[in-house]
Order: C-alpha cells, then sequence, then structure tokens
C-alpha cells in the first residue's frame, strides 16, 4: 500500500483539525489545493485500506462520566482465541493486546462506574473459568495522545 | 454542562463517523431530526465543554509504518509521581501516560506507552525516560498481537 504526499498532508489534517462547519471537507480542500471531490475519494480510498479507521468525535471519557481501567489476565496458549472471543463481545472493552508476559491479555474496559466494572470482570471469570484477573484503575493521567506526524515521511 | 438527550443523540451520531458526502453534519442532524444548524450549534457546545475534545481521524498504526507498541510499567516512589508524570508526558514519543493502582502481585503503578518503528526503538525510549527521571524499576511489555482494537460507542454499552 503507497501512500503519496497529498495522502500523508490529508492524514495529518483530519487527525488533528477537523473543520466543525457545513461544508468540512471543502474547507480541507482547499487547504491543500484540490477539490472537494478529491478529498473525498481519497478519504474513502484510505478507509478501504483501513489506513484510516474511522472519521468523527473524539471524546473524553471522564466527563460523560466514564471511569476507565486496565486489565490484565493470564490466558493458557491454547485457549487464547476463545477467551479473546469473550473478552471482545463487550462494548466497553475497546483495546486488547496480547503482551510477552505471564499476565498476557491486556485489555481496556470503559463503563459508567466501578460497579459496572466489576460486573463485566465477574461475568468474565464465569464465561472463561479463568479467575486471576488484575484491575488496575487509573488514578492520576498525564496524557494521551493518539495523532502520529506523518509529514516527514516521504 | 449537563448533557440533554439530545445531547447524546448527537454524540451518538458523531460517535458513529462522519459520512464521507459534501454536507456531512447536514446527514447527521437529518437523522436526528434537528437542522444543521442547530445540529453545529450543538457540536460546538459539546466541545467548548470539553466534552468532545475534537473531531477527528482514528488511524492504524501499524500502517502507517509505526510497527512497534510497548507498555513500559514503572515503580516510582508515590511522593515523585507528579513530577515523573509531568517529564515523562513532556516526551513526543510518550503517548499515554497513567498512574494505575498496584497490587502485591502487580507492583506497578506508572505506566506509558510508547510507539516505535522497532522494539529496539522502543527500547532506547525506554532508557531514555529512565534517565530522565531518574528511576530504574520498570519492565516493556511488547504487544504480540492486537486483539481488539475499536472507539468506544458511548450510551451504547
Amino acid at each position: 500500500m503507497q501512500l503519496d504526499h497529498l495522502d500523508r498532508q490529508l492524514l495529518n489534517l483530519v487527525q488533528s483539525d477537523f473543520p466543525i462547519c457545513p461544508q468540512p471537507y471543502q474547507v480541507l480542500a482547499e487547504q491543500l489545493g484540490i477539490t472537494e471531490q478529491e478529498v473525498l475519494q481519497r478519504l474513502e480510498r484510505l478507509m478501504q485500506q483501513d489506513v484510516l479507521r474511522r472519521l468523527g468525535g473524539i471524546f473524553d471519557s471522564r466527563k460523560l462520566g466514564y471511569k476507565g481501567t486496565l486489565c490484565a489476565m493470564k490466558v493458557p496458549q491454547d485457549r487464547i482465541d476463545e477467551v479473546a472471543a469473550v473478552i471482545n463481545s463487550y462494548v466497553g472493552i475497546t483495546h486488547n493486546y496480547l503482551r510477552d508476559h505471564e499476565y498476557n491479555m491486556w485489555f481496556t474496559i470503559l463503563a459508567q462506574s466501578p460497579a459496572k466494572v466489576e460486573q463485566i470482570l465477574n461475568e468474565i471469570r464465569e464465561r472463561t473459568g479463568i479467575e486471576d484477573i488484575i484491575n488496575l484503575p487509573s488514578q492520576r493521567f498525564f496524557k494521551v495522545l493518539v495523532n502520529f506526524d506523518l509529514s516527514g515521511e516521504d | 454542562m449537563t448533557l440533554s438527550e439530545l445531547d447524546k443523540r448527537i454524540i451518538m451520531e458523531l460517535q458513529s463517523g462522519l459520512p464521507l458526502v459534501s454536507r456531512p453534519f447536514e446527514a447527521l442532524a437529518r437523522r436526528v431530526g434537528i437542522t444543521e444548524e442547530e445540529f453545529l450549534a450543538r457540536v460546538h457546545a459539546i466541545q467548548q465543554a470539553g466534552i468532545m475534545r475534537r473531531i477527528g481521524a482514528a488511524l492504524r498504526h501499524h500502517r502507517v509504518g509505526f510497527t512497534a507498541n510497548a507498555m513500559i510499567v514503572w515503580q516510582i516512589p508515590e511522593e515523585r509521581i507528579v513530577e515523573v508524570g509531568e517529564q515523562m508526558s513532556r516526551l513526543p514519543e510518550v503517548t499515554h501516560c497513567y498512574q494505575r493502582v498496584s497490587l502485591p502481585q502487580w507492583p506497578y503503578n506508572f505506566y506509558t506507552m510508547v510507539h516505535g518503528r522497532s522494539r529496539e526503538e522502543c527500547q532506547r525510549i525506554a532508557e531514555k525516560l529512565a534517565q530522565i527521571a531518574g528511576v530504574n524499576n520498570y519492565r516493556l511489555l511488547y504487544s504480540v498481537a492486537e486483539l481488539k482494537k475499536s472507539s468506544m460507542k458511548y450510551f451504547m454499552d
């Protein structure tokens, strides 16, 4: 998959500064010196290529009343797929990674209360038979940033 | 700011994604049953209240060359947490930085996520962080596989 210079400029713009106005793609087009139609076509292609996962609102979960936590469990190698299917079935579990440690399955939970988090964890224990899950709620938040600077890459 | 039922519906539309059409907000407004102008006014209000950080794109990192990601877990003395958190979060390589509860079987209380183009790059970043903060109790947990990565669907869980 090849991203050209214009793709990278466009991705940088839409990551950080998407205009909130009636014709946002037109505004981006003017910034890039191309037509609105071309902006839409490029974004559509980047979605199809799965470079662009989503274009939408990015919210502050705390201000929406949600609590976040990070959890980890020890899953036997031959049960990874089966246990991942259980974990991934929860809407509030947005990220799940396999990591190189005895605690090998690491996932995040967003829920409207600590009690709701506990309820999800108890369901997971029941559905998988795995009791050892560590729950590591955040106590202080310093930074979250998910933008990647692509401009210097060609 | 207290969210009205209308605001919640607007948030649900915004998180489901902007359509790739000339007037995307008009399309979303129609689904909610209000005008484009009313919709945009609420979006601005929701953003000004800090509830929405921005409208933006989420990328698949490994598709744009950032292939390695490491979670670095640290043991930092409680009294140094704020200072170390501020120092580490200043570095652009650090994308997430949190203090978390520690447990007897998991003594780490501080977390940084770093993305790099290789494991070696992640290792170098960790060494740099350790040096800056003057701490040595840490380990890197590399991701071996991404099993799920999605955006939260608020009010739909």
